[in-house]
């Protein structure tokens, strides 16, 4: 079977339609099937479908994404509360630990992303993969600083990705990599991802999975969800009526 | 007995606005090994190149069959070459220069 391969942070200008819809056919043409875009908290139905409308035109599949920057887990608690069901995916920008520890405990949150450029703010150690496996959250790591930077930046990027896979594969904590660009020449091939996911010691199967299916399932998990019929996990409405 | 060497054949697309001459970008290529993996590892990777055609913004370059994923990664962690914003995607792997040309115009 063909492999579906995701990109769950695609960062476009949402306010250019046609840099969307340049990064959109660009991602298309490099082989992606499933995107994910950012979308604000407070942002309308009719935005999304409108995005959703460029990528039907060249068979891409959109998922929406709000991504959360809570500065105390309270806040976190409330804006996962009111946005939910709202979007497909929920990722959570940590920068602080408490929102990390959080987030990774959160059955409601699916990403767990770090500021990449900045190594001090990268919480993801034993404690939060404990946490982190105990519900459904993967971690999400941003391939830009890896294109973008050069050395010693990008040594330093690498080392703390180095530590984090390496958790995260001890915990079973799911990776997903993602391209996270806004210029569309920065965007990278699904096996290119893979590849430069070896340079912070990520093991090739893995890699593959968390540019397929990793992502792939969350979006499936998710949409499975927020549909009408859904009562539990496993469980869906088949049929209504005064029959049943 | 001495192991055969396996190559493998990458075409890889020039993305850029731009256009550059063969040397420029081997000169890149082999810069972005280097910084990546040292000059131990470029040593590793059996590079050079086959063919550039400027015109269709298309490479094609050989490698050690090990050492293609290493390749793989510099290729993508190019951004420019002298000044001048760009993007290398490898857009098909083969064992020979045939199957590769094949597989191309298909």
């Amino acid at each position: 079977m063909k492999k579906v391969y995701a990109d769950l942070h695609l960062c476009p200008n949402l306010r250019d339609l046609q840099q969307v819809s340049r990064m959109v056919i660009k991602a298309s043409r490099l082989g992606y099937h499933l995107l994910a875009i950012p979308f604000p908290p407070n942002c309308m139905r009719e935005e999304i479908e409108r995005i959703r409308g460029i990528c039907n035109e060249v068979s891409i599949d959109l998922a929406s994404r709000v991504d959360l920057r809570p500065r105390t887990s309270d806040e976190l608690i409330r804006n996962v509360r009111k946005l939910r069901r709202k979007f497909e995916i929920v990722a959570v920008l940590c920068e602080s630990k408490n929102v990390a520890r959080q987030a990774a405990k959160d059955r409601r949150v699916d990403l767990l992303n770090f500021p990449s450029r900045n190594y001090r703010l990268r919480f993801f150690d034993m404690a939060e993969a404990e946490l982190a496996a105990g519900s459904l959250a993967a971690l999400e790591i941003d391939m830009e600083p890896l294109v973008a930077l050069e050395s010693p930046a990008r040594t330093r990027v690498l080392s703390s990705l180095r530590k984090e896979t390496a958790v995260a594969q001890g915990y079973h904590v799911p990776v997903v990599l993602s391209s996270g660009v806004s210029d569309e020449l920065l965007l990278r091939k699904p096996m290119e991802l893979a590849a430069l996911s070896s340079l912070f010691d990520l093991r090739r199967d893995l890699a593959l999975s968390a540019v397929s299916q990793t992502p792939v399932a969350i979006v499936k998990r998710n949409r499975e969800k927020l549909d009408s019929r859904f009562v539990a996990p496993g469980i869906r409405v088949v049929r209504r009526g005064k029959d049943c | 007995m001495l192991k055969r060497l396996k190559r493998r054949y990458l075409a890889i697309e020039i993305d850029s606005a731009e256009s550059f001459d063969s040397r420029e970008l081997m000169e890149a290529v082999w810069c972005a090994i280097e910084k990546l993996y040292g000059e131990y590892g470029a040593s590793h990777t059996g590079l050079s190149l086959i063919e550039h055609e400027a015109d269709r913004r298309r490479v094609v370059l050989r490698v050690l069959c090990d050492a293609v994923d290493t390749v793989r990664a510099a290729l993508a962690s190019i951004t420019k070459i002298n000044g001048k914003s760009v993007a290398l995607h490898v857009l098909m792997v083969s064992g020979t220069l045939k199957a590769l040309y094949r597989k191309l115009e298909n």
